[in-house]
Protein backbone atom coordinates (compact mmCIF):
# COMPACT_ATOMS: atom_id res chain seq x y z
CA UNK A 1 0.00 0.00 0.00
CA UNK A 2 0.95 3.38 -0.57
CA UNK A 3 2.19 6.13 1.71
CA UNK A 4 -0.33 7.88 0.26
CA UNK A 5 -3.20 5.43 0.79
CA UNK A 6 -2.07 4.83 4.30
CA UNK A 7 -2.11 8.27 4.89
CA UNK A 8 -5.95 9.25 3.76
CA UNK A 9 -7.46 6.09 5.46
CA UNK A 10 -7.73 7.62 9.14
CA UNK A 11 -8.98 11.06 7.14
CA UNK A 12 -11.48 8.68 5.02
CA UNK A 13 -13.05 7.19 8.75
CA UNK A 14 -13.33 9.76 10.22
CA UNK A 15 -15.48 11.24 7.19
CA UNK A 16 -17.37 7.93 7.84
CA UNK A 17 -17.65 8.05 11.31
CA UNK A 18 -19.13 11.90 11.24
CA UNK A 19 -21.07 10.67 8.11
CA UNK A 20 -22.87 7.89 9.64
CA UNK A 21 -23.77 10.11 13.01
CA UNK A 22 -24.65 13.24 10.85
CA UNK A 23 -27.21 10.78 8.68
CA UNK A 24 -28.58 9.01 11.82
CA UNK A 25 -29.97 11.81 13.37
CA UNK A 26 -31.11 13.72 10.54
CA UNK A 27 -31.69 11.58 7.76
CA UNK A 28 -34.98 9.39 8.98
CA UNK A 29 -37.08 12.93 10.09
CA UNK A 30 -35.71 14.69 6.86
CA UNK A 31 -36.72 11.35 4.77
CA UNK A 32 -39.86 11.27 6.49
CA UNK A 33 -41.11 14.62 6.20
CA UNK A 34 -39.50 15.69 2.82
CA UNK A 35 -39.92 12.19 0.65
CA UNK A 36 -42.89 10.79 2.54
CA UNK A 37 -45.49 13.15 4.18
CA UNK A 38 -45.21 16.19 1.96
CA UNK A 39 -45.61 14.03 -1.13
CA UNK A 40 -48.43 11.88 -0.33
CA UNK A 41 -50.25 15.33 0.97
CA UNK A 42 -50.34 14.90 4.16
CA UNK A 43 -48.04 17.24 5.23
CA UNK A 44 -48.27 20.92 3.32
CA UNK A 45 -45.56 21.69 1.23
CA UNK A 46 -42.84 23.52 3.29
CA UNK A 47 -42.08 27.32 2.02
CA UNK A 48 -38.02 26.56 1.93
CA UNK A 49 -37.99 30.55 0.78
CA UNK A 50 -37.18 31.90 3.97
CA UNK A 51 -35.31 28.49 5.33
CA UNK A 52 -32.80 28.72 2.18
CA UNK A 53 -32.03 32.65 2.54
CA UNK A 54 -30.35 31.63 5.92
CA UNK A 55 -26.07 31.17 4.68
CA UNK A 56 -25.78 29.09 7.54
CA UNK A 57 -28.96 26.92 7.22
CA UNK A 58 -27.52 26.39 3.09
CA UNK A 59 -23.92 25.72 4.42
CA UNK A 60 -25.59 23.16 6.72
CA UNK A 61 -26.97 21.33 3.84
CA UNK A 62 -23.49 21.24 2.11
CA UNK A 63 -21.81 20.04 5.15
CA UNK A 64 -24.97 17.09 5.41
CA UNK A 65 -25.08 16.34 2.01
CA UNK A 66 -20.85 15.84 1.83
CA UNK A 67 -21.20 13.90 4.94
CA UNK A 68 -23.95 11.35 4.04
CA UNK A 69 -22.64 10.69 0.92
CA UNK A 70 -18.59 9.96 1.73
CA UNK A 71 -20.15 7.97 4.79
CA UNK A 72 -22.32 6.06 2.12
CA UNK A 73 -19.78 6.01 -0.76
CA UNK A 74 -17.17 4.33 2.28
CA UNK A 75 -19.40 1.96 2.95
CA UNK A 76 -20.73 0.98 -0.79
CA UNK A 77 -16.72 0.89 -1.28
CA UNK A 78 -16.04 -1.99 1.47
CA UNK A 79 -19.08 -3.83 0.80
CA UNK A 80 -18.47 -4.28 -2.73
CA UNK A 81 -15.32 -5.41 -2.04
CA UNK A 82 -16.51 -7.88 0.74
CA UNK A 83 -19.54 -9.01 -1.42
CA UNK A 84 -17.81 -9.32 -4.41
CA UNK A 85 -14.45 -10.46 -3.71
CA UNK A 86 -13.09 -7.66 -5.61
CA UNK A 87 -10.62 -6.12 -3.46
CA UNK A 88 -8.10 -6.25 -5.87
CA UNK A 89 -9.55 -3.48 -7.57
CA UNK A 90 -9.93 -1.17 -4.27
CA UNK A 91 -7.67 1.59 -6.07
CA UNK A 92 -10.30 1.54 -8.62
CA UNK A 93 -13.24 1.32 -6.16
CA UNK A 94 -12.15 3.64 -4.18
CA UNK A 95 -11.63 6.90 -6.58
CA UNK A 96 -15.23 6.04 -8.31
CA UNK A 97 -17.01 6.18 -4.54
CA UNK A 98 -14.99 9.18 -3.13
CA UNK A 99 -15.25 11.03 -6.31
CA UNK A 100 -18.61 10.85 -6.87
CA UNK A 101 -19.24 11.59 -3.49
CA UNK A 102 -17.14 14.89 -3.92
CA UNK A 103 -19.23 15.85 -7.37
CA UNK A 104 -22.54 15.79 -5.30
CA UNK A 105 -20.57 18.01 -2.79
CA UNK A 106 -19.56 20.24 -5.36
CA UNK A 107 -22.82 19.99 -7.21
CA UNK A 108 -24.67 21.18 -3.64
CA UNK A 109 -22.55 23.91 -3.44
CA UNK A 110 -22.99 25.36 -6.64
CA UNK A 111 -26.78 25.23 -6.58
CA UNK A 112 -26.77 26.34 -2.76
CA UNK A 113 -23.83 29.62 -3.49
CA UNK B 1 -26.31 -39.31 19.44
CA UNK B 2 -24.42 -38.85 15.83
CA UNK B 3 -21.46 -36.77 15.31
CA UNK B 4 -21.05 -36.04 11.89
CA UNK B 5 -17.03 -35.40 11.79
CA UNK B 6 -14.96 -33.53 9.28
CA UNK B 7 -11.96 -36.24 7.63
CA UNK B 8 -9.17 -35.18 5.53
CA UNK B 9 -6.47 -37.47 5.05
CA UNK B 10 -3.70 -35.96 3.04
CA UNK B 11 -2.26 -37.57 0.32
CA UNK B 12 -5.53 -39.77 0.70
CA UNK B 13 -8.72 -37.58 0.34
CA UNK B 14 -8.95 -35.04 -2.52
CA UNK B 15 -11.03 -32.46 -0.66
CA UNK B 16 -12.68 -33.05 3.23
CA UNK B 17 -15.35 -35.50 4.07
CA UNK B 18 -18.13 -36.49 6.47
CA UNK B 19 -17.86 -39.77 8.83
CA UNK B 20 -20.40 -40.08 10.96
CA UNK B 21 -19.86 -41.60 14.58
CA UNK B 22 -22.23 -42.81 17.14
CA UNK B 23 -21.32 -41.54 20.55
CA UNK B 24 -23.07 -41.84 23.77
CA UNK B 25 -25.38 -39.40 24.56
CA UNK B 26 -23.87 -38.49 28.37
CA UNK B 27 -25.01 -35.04 29.98
CA UNK B 28 -21.93 -34.18 31.46
CA UNK B 29 -19.63 -34.78 28.34
CA UNK B 30 -18.58 -31.51 25.82
CA UNK B 31 -17.72 -32.25 22.34
CA UNK B 32 -14.33 -32.73 22.93
CA UNK B 33 -15.05 -35.79 25.67
CA UNK B 34 -16.64 -37.16 22.48
CA UNK B 35 -14.13 -37.00 20.05
CA UNK B 36 -12.13 -38.45 22.60
CA UNK B 37 -14.23 -41.34 23.16
CA UNK B 38 -14.13 -41.61 19.23
CA UNK B 39 -10.16 -41.77 18.82
CA UNK B 40 -9.98 -43.86 22.09
CA UNK B 41 -12.36 -46.53 21.09
CA UNK B 42 -14.05 -46.45 17.63
CA UNK B 43 -11.14 -44.96 15.33
CA UNK B 44 -7.43 -43.85 16.44
CA UNK B 45 -6.90 -42.44 13.43
CA UNK B 46 -8.92 -39.04 13.79
CA UNK B 47 -6.57 -35.69 15.06
CA UNK B 48 -7.82 -32.96 16.66
CA UNK B 49 -5.36 -30.37 18.85
CA UNK B 50 -6.78 -30.45 22.19
CA UNK B 51 -4.73 -30.14 25.92
CA UNK B 52 -6.20 -28.21 29.09
CA UNK B 53 -10.09 -29.34 28.92
CA UNK B 54 -10.68 -26.41 30.59
CA UNK B 55 -11.10 -23.33 28.04
CA UNK B 56 -7.32 -22.28 29.26
CA UNK B 57 -5.54 -23.64 26.28
CA UNK B 58 -7.10 -22.44 23.60
CA UNK B 59 -6.14 -25.34 21.35
CA UNK B 60 -9.18 -27.12 20.60
CA UNK B 61 -11.08 -23.98 18.40
CA UNK B 62 -13.06 -26.14 15.90
CA UNK B 63 -16.54 -25.38 13.84
CA UNK B 64 -19.55 -26.89 15.84
CA UNK B 65 -22.95 -26.97 13.68
CA UNK B 66 -21.53 -23.68 11.55
CA UNK B 67 -20.28 -21.91 14.75
CA UNK B 68 -16.52 -21.23 15.99
CA UNK B 69 -16.43 -23.17 19.55
CA UNK B 70 -14.02 -24.30 21.95
CA UNK B 71 -15.13 -28.33 21.93
CA UNK B 72 -13.81 -28.60 25.57
CA UNK B 73 -16.67 -25.66 26.62
CA UNK B 74 -19.45 -27.18 24.04
CA UNK B 75 -21.68 -29.37 25.57
CA UNK B 76 -23.27 -32.56 23.58
CA UNK B 77 -26.37 -31.54 25.81
CA UNK B 78 -26.51 -28.35 23.88
CA UNK B 79 -27.65 -30.20 20.61
CA UNK B 80 -30.84 -32.51 19.81
CA UNK B 81 -29.91 -33.62 16.34
CA UNK B 82 -26.31 -35.00 14.83
CA UNK B 83 -23.83 -32.94 15.60
CA UNK B 84 -21.40 -31.48 12.12
CA UNK B 85 -18.04 -31.08 13.79
CA UNK B 86 -15.40 -29.35 10.77
CA UNK B 87 -12.27 -27.62 11.31
CA UNK B 88 -11.88 -24.05 12.36
CA UNK B 89 -13.15 -21.77 9.23
CA UNK B 90 -10.43 -19.66 7.55
CA UNK B 91 -7.35 -21.42 7.99
CA UNK B 92 -5.85 -24.04 5.59
CA UNK B 93 -6.78 -27.59 7.03
CA UNK B 94 -4.32 -30.34 7.98
CA UNK B 95 -5.42 -33.32 8.54
CA UNK B 96 -8.66 -33.93 10.07
CA UNK B 97 -9.43 -31.14 12.25
CA UNK B 98 -6.17 -30.21 12.94
CA UNK B 99 -5.86 -26.81 10.88
CA UNK B 100 -2.20 -24.63 10.08
CA UNK B 101 -1.94 -22.00 12.97
CA UNK B 102 1.07 -20.38 11.37
CA UNK B 103 -0.26 -17.41 9.14
CA UNK B 104 -2.18 -16.45 12.81
CA UNK B 105 1.14 -16.63 14.98
CA UNK B 106 2.94 -14.80 12.06
CA UNK B 107 0.09 -11.85 12.15
CA UNK B 108 0.80 -12.08 16.29
CA UNK B 109 4.23 -11.06 15.72
CA UNK B 110 3.72 -8.76 14.31
CA UNK B 111 2.30 -6.49 16.68
CA UNK B 112 5.14 -6.62 18.92
CA UNK B 113 2.76 -8.31 21.66
CA UNK B 114 5.39 -8.30 24.38
CA UNK B 115 5.89 -5.18 26.67
CA UNK B 116 8.35 -2.62 25.27
CA UNK B 117 10.67 -1.00 27.22
CA UNK B 118 12.85 2.07 26.64
CA UNK B 119 15.66 3.56 28.58
CA UNK B 120 17.09 2.23 32.02
CA UNK B 121 15.24 -0.85 33.51
CA UNK B 122 13.33 0.28 36.60
CA UNK B 123 15.21 -0.11 39.59
CA UNK B 124 12.31 -1.96 41.62
CA UNK B 125 9.01 -3.41 40.53
CA UNK B 126 6.64 -1.12 38.34
CA UNK B 127 3.42 -0.30 40.53
CA UNK B 128 0.08 -0.30 38.46
CA UNK B 129 -3.12 0.93 40.85
CA UNK B 130 -6.16 -0.78 40.09
CA UNK B 131 -7.50 1.34 37.52
CA UNK B 132 -4.05 1.43 35.25
CA UNK B 133 -4.68 -2.57 35.51
CA UNK B 134 -8.32 -2.03 34.14
CA UNK B 135 -7.35 -0.34 31.21
CA UNK B 136 -5.64 -3.24 29.95
CA UNK B 137 -7.19 -6.45 31.63
CA UNK B 138 -9.74 -7.78 29.72
CA UNK B 139 -7.53 -7.58 26.22
CA UNK B 140 -5.33 -10.04 28.41
CA UNK B 141 -7.44 -12.79 28.99
CA UNK B 142 -6.92 -13.76 25.43
CA UNK B 143 -6.12 -17.35 24.58
CA UNK B 144 -5.13 -17.32 20.98
CA UNK B 145 -8.10 -19.66 20.24
CA UNK B 146 -8.49 -18.08 16.98
CA UNK B 147 -12.15 -18.60 17.02
CA UNK B 148 -12.51 -14.86 16.20
CA UNK B 149 -10.34 -14.94 12.89
CA UNK B 150 -12.91 -18.16 12.21
CA UNK B 151 -15.84 -15.94 12.26
CA UNK B 152 -14.63 -12.79 10.53
CA UNK B 153 -15.48 -12.82 7.30
CA UNK B 154 -12.69 -10.03 6.86
CA UNK B 155 -10.02 -12.30 7.75
CA UNK B 156 -11.44 -15.38 6.10
CA UNK B 157 -11.48 -13.65 2.43
CA UNK B 158 -8.20 -11.45 3.23
CA UNK B 159 -5.74 -13.68 5.52
CA UNK B 160 -3.54 -10.47 5.35
CA UNK B 161 -5.90 -8.58 7.23
CA UNK B 162 -3.93 -8.45 11.31
CA UNK B 163 -7.05 -9.86 12.94
CA UNK B 164 -9.17 -9.38 15.83
CA UNK B 165 -7.04 -11.38 18.57
CA UNK B 166 -4.07 -9.52 17.32
CA UNK B 167 -4.81 -5.88 17.04
CA UNK B 168 -6.63 -6.55 20.46
CA UNK B 169 -2.86 -8.01 22.35
CA UNK B 170 -1.68 -4.80 20.42
CA UNK B 171 -3.55 -2.60 22.40
CA UNK B 172 -3.52 -4.76 25.13
CA UNK B 173 -0.05 -3.63 25.45
CA UNK B 174 -0.23 -0.13 24.68
CA UNK B 175 -2.88 0.48 27.55
CA UNK B 176 -0.25 -0.79 29.74
CA UNK B 177 1.46 1.96 31.65
CA UNK B 178 4.81 0.14 31.48
CA UNK B 179 5.01 -0.10 27.69
CA UNK B 180 6.63 2.46 26.09
CA UNK B 181 6.02 0.97 22.44
CA UNK B 182 4.56 2.61 19.87
CA UNK B 183 2.47 0.38 17.32
CA UNK B 184 0.98 2.53 14.73
CA UNK B 185 2.83 2.08 11.72
CA UNK B 186 1.35 -1.70 11.97
CA UNK B 187 -2.26 -0.94 13.09
CA UNK B 188 -3.00 2.21 11.22
CA UNK B 189 -2.93 0.21 7.70
CA UNK B 190 -5.29 -1.39 5.59
CA UNK B 191 -4.17 -4.62 6.86
CA UNK B 192 -4.51 -2.87 10.45
CA UNK B 193 -7.50 -1.74 12.02
CA UNK B 194 -8.32 -0.06 8.27
CA UNK B 195 -9.30 -3.28 7.27
CA UNK B 196 -11.97 -4.40 9.55
CA UNK B 197 -15.68 -3.00 8.58
CA UNK B 198 -17.54 -3.65 12.07
CA UNK B 199 -19.11 -7.18 11.42
CA UNK B 200 -18.63 -7.60 14.93
CA UNK B 201 -18.67 -11.64 14.99
CA UNK B 202 -15.01 -11.85 16.42
CA UNK B 203 -16.71 -10.02 20.31
CA UNK B 204 -19.56 -12.69 19.91
CA UNK B 205 -17.15 -15.67 19.09
CA UNK B 206 -14.71 -14.50 21.90
CA UNK B 207 -15.10 -17.43 24.94
CA UNK B 208 -13.03 -14.92 27.27
CA UNK B 209 -15.20 -12.08 26.53
CA UNK B 210 -12.12 -10.09 25.04
CA UNK B 211 -14.28 -7.99 22.93
CA UNK B 212 -11.44 -7.33 20.15
CA UNK B 213 -14.24 -5.19 18.35
CA UNK B 214 -14.27 -2.99 20.72
CA UNK B 215 -10.33 -2.80 21.13
CA UNK B 216 -10.58 -2.32 16.67
CA UNK B 217 -12.48 0.48 16.95
CA UNK B 218 -11.24 2.51 19.70
CA UNK B 219 -7.73 2.17 17.64
CA UNK B 220 -9.45 3.38 14.96
CA UNK B 221 -10.60 6.44 16.65
CA UNK B 222 -6.49 6.74 18.47
CA UNK B 223 -5.19 6.13 14.69
CA UNK B 224 -7.33 8.66 13.18
CA UNK B 225 -6.79 11.49 15.54
CA UNK B 226 -2.86 11.18 15.52
CA UNK B 227 -3.20 11.03 12.09
CA UNK B 228 -5.54 14.59 12.02
CA UNK B 229 -3.80 16.04 14.82
CA UNK B 230 0.39 15.58 14.20
CA UNK B 231 1.72 16.85 17.20
CA UNK B 232 -0.43 14.46 19.43
CA UNK B 233 1.18 11.77 21.09
CA UNK B 234 -1.82 10.95 22.49
CA UNK B 235 -1.81 7.03 23.47
CA UNK B 236 -5.01 4.43 24.38
CA UNK C 1 0.11 -30.66 2.22
CA UNK C 2 -2.33 -29.19 3.24
CA UNK C 3 -6.46 -28.07 2.17
CA UNK C 4 -7.79 -24.99 1.76
CA UNK C 5 -11.41 -24.53 1.00
CA UNK C 6 -12.30 -22.47 -2.14
CA UNK C 7 -13.76 -19.21 -1.63
CA UNK C 8 -17.56 -19.24 -0.21
CA UNK C 9 -18.93 -16.56 -2.46
CA UNK C 10 -22.08 -17.02 -0.47
CA UNK C 11 -20.13 -16.40 3.04
CA UNK C 12 -23.03 -13.63 4.04
CA UNK C 13 -26.05 -16.33 4.05
CA UNK C 14 -24.05 -18.76 6.04
CA UNK C 15 -25.18 -17.08 9.58
CA UNK C 16 -27.70 -14.80 10.41
CA UNK C 17 -24.94 -12.43 11.95
CA UNK C 18 -23.38 -12.34 8.62
CA UNK C 19 -26.89 -10.81 6.35
CA UNK C 20 -27.49 -8.45 8.91
CA UNK C 21 -24.37 -7.15 8.98
CA UNK C 22 -24.60 -6.85 5.46
CA UNK C 23 -28.27 -5.22 5.38
CA UNK C 24 -26.69 -3.27 7.40
CA UNK C 25 -24.18 -2.02 5.47
CA UNK C 26 -26.57 -1.85 2.46
CA UNK C 27 -28.62 0.65 4.06
CA UNK C 28 -25.88 2.94 2.96
CA UNK C 29 -27.42 3.13 -0.70
CA UNK C 30 -30.21 4.58 0.63
CA UNK C 31 -28.47 7.03 2.74
CA UNK C 32 -26.73 7.69 -0.36
CA UNK C 33 -30.66 7.89 -2.32
CA UNK C 34 -31.40 10.50 0.16
CA UNK C 35 -28.80 12.29 0.16
CA UNK C 36 -29.46 12.71 -4.14
CA UNK C 37 -32.93 13.58 -3.33
CA UNK C 38 -32.03 16.22 -1.49
CA UNK C 39 -30.11 17.38 -3.80
CA UNK C 40 -32.67 17.17 -6.66
CA UNK C 41 -34.95 19.14 -3.94
CA UNK C 42 -32.84 22.18 -3.37
CA UNK C 43 -31.83 22.41 -7.36
CA UNK C 44 -35.25 22.03 -8.15
CA UNK C 45 -36.18 24.97 -5.57
CA UNK C 46 -33.26 27.49 -7.25
CA UNK C 47 -34.92 26.65 -10.94
CA UNK C 48 -37.89 27.96 -9.34
CA UNK C 49 -39.29 24.44 -10.44
CA UNK C 50 -40.55 22.80 -7.06
CA UNK C 51 -44.22 22.11 -7.85
CA UNK C 52 -43.19 20.38 -9.91
CA UNK C 53 -40.73 18.28 -7.88
CA UNK C 54 -43.20 17.79 -5.83
CA UNK C 55 -45.62 15.96 -8.59
CA UNK C 56 -42.60 13.85 -9.37
CA UNK C 57 -42.05 13.54 -5.97
CA UNK C 58 -45.96 12.34 -5.43
CA UNK C 59 -45.78 9.13 -8.12
CA UNK C 60 -45.96 6.13 -6.95
CA UNK C 61 -42.69 4.72 -7.90
CA UNK C 62 -40.99 7.66 -6.27
CA UNK C 63 -42.96 7.38 -2.66
CA UNK C 64 -42.65 3.79 -2.84
CA UNK C 65 -38.76 4.31 -3.04
CA UNK C 66 -38.81 6.73 -0.03
CA UNK C 67 -40.70 4.47 2.05
CA UNK C 68 -38.33 1.95 1.56
CA UNK C 69 -35.86 4.67 2.06
CA UNK C 70 -37.30 6.16 5.18
CA UNK C 71 -37.50 2.20 6.66
CA UNK C 72 -33.29 1.91 5.69
CA UNK C 73 -32.32 5.25 6.87
CA UNK C 74 -34.11 4.49 10.39
CA UNK C 75 -32.38 1.10 10.19
CA UNK C 76 -29.29 2.34 10.08
CA UNK C 77 -29.73 5.34 12.03
CA UNK C 78 -30.55 2.83 15.25
CA UNK C 79 -27.66 0.23 14.43
CA UNK C 80 -24.91 3.60 13.97
CA UNK C 81 -25.62 5.10 17.11
CA UNK C 82 -26.01 1.59 18.96
CA UNK C 83 -22.42 1.08 17.66
CA UNK C 84 -20.78 3.93 18.15
CA UNK C 85 -20.10 3.77 22.15
CA UNK C 86 -17.73 1.23 20.71
CA UNK C 87 -15.20 3.56 19.68
CA UNK C 88 -15.20 6.19 22.25
CA UNK C 89 -14.68 4.42 25.65
CA UNK C 90 -15.32 7.63 28.19
CA UNK C 91 -13.45 7.84 31.29
CA UNK C 92 -15.07 10.31 34.13
CA UNK C 93 -12.62 10.34 37.31
CA UNK C 94 -11.19 6.60 36.67
CA UNK C 95 -14.91 5.39 35.81
CA UNK C 96 -16.20 4.16 32.85
CA UNK C 97 -18.90 5.81 31.43
CA UNK C 98 -21.49 2.47 31.09
CA UNK C 99 -22.19 1.93 27.15
CA UNK C 100 -25.62 2.09 27.75
CA UNK C 101 -25.36 5.92 29.02
CA UNK C 102 -23.48 6.53 25.60
CA UNK C 103 -26.24 4.96 23.38
CA UNK C 104 -28.96 6.68 25.48
CA UNK C 105 -27.37 10.08 25.14
CA UNK C 106 -27.20 9.43 21.24
CA UNK C 107 -30.66 8.23 21.42
CA UNK C 108 -31.69 11.29 22.79
CA UNK C 109 -29.70 13.58 20.48
CA UNK C 110 -31.83 11.92 17.70
CA UNK C 111 -35.08 12.81 19.26
CA UNK C 112 -33.72 16.53 19.89
CA UNK C 113 -32.46 16.84 16.20
CA UNK C 114 -35.82 15.07 14.44
CA UNK C 115 -37.98 17.49 16.57
CA UNK C 116 -36.10 20.63 15.61
CA UNK C 117 -36.01 19.55 11.91
CA UNK C 118 -39.78 18.75 12.37
CA UNK C 119 -40.68 22.51 13.92
CA UNK C 120 -38.21 24.07 11.21
CA UNK C 121 -40.36 22.09 8.33
CA UNK C 122 -43.89 22.36 9.57
S1 LIG D 1 -9.70 -12.59 21.21
FE1 LIG D 1 -11.05 -14.19 22.07
S2 LIG D 1 -11.66 -15.43 20.28
FE2 LIG D 1 -9.88 -14.23 19.65
S3 LIG D 1 -8.11 -15.56 20.02
FE3 LIG D 1 -8.38 -14.30 21.87
S4 LIG D 1 -9.67 -15.52 23.24
FE4 LIG D 1 -9.85 -16.45 21.20
S1 LIG E 1 -8.74 -27.95 25.46
FE1 LIG E 1 -7.78 -26.13 26.18
S2 LIG E 1 -9.22 -24.61 25.61
FE2 LIG E 1 -10.27 -26.44 25.08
Amino acid sequence: MSPLRRRAEPYLWLLFGGGGVVSALTLPALVLILGVLVPAGVLSRPDLTALLSNAVVRLALVGLVMLALFHAAHRIRFTAEELLGVARWDRFIALTCYGLALTGTVVTASILF
Amino acid sequence: MILRVSRYRPGVDAEPVFQDYEVPDRDDWAILDALNHIKDTVDGTLSFRWSCRMGICGSCGMTVNGEPKLTCGTFLTDFTGPVTVEPLRGFAVIRDLVVDIDPFLANLSKVTPWLVREGEEPASEFAQTPEQLEAYKQYSMCINCMLCYSACPVYVLNPDFLGPAAIALAQRYNLDSRDMGDRFDVLSSEEGVWGCTFVGECTSACPKHVDPAEAIQRYKLTAALRSVLPFSRRRS
Amino acid sequence: MSYSPPRDRLWFLRRRAYLVFVLRELTSLFVAWSAVYLILLLDAFADGALPAFWDWAGTPWVLALNVVALAAVTFHAVTFLNLAPKATVIRLDGWRVPDFMIVGGNFSAWLAVSALILWVLW
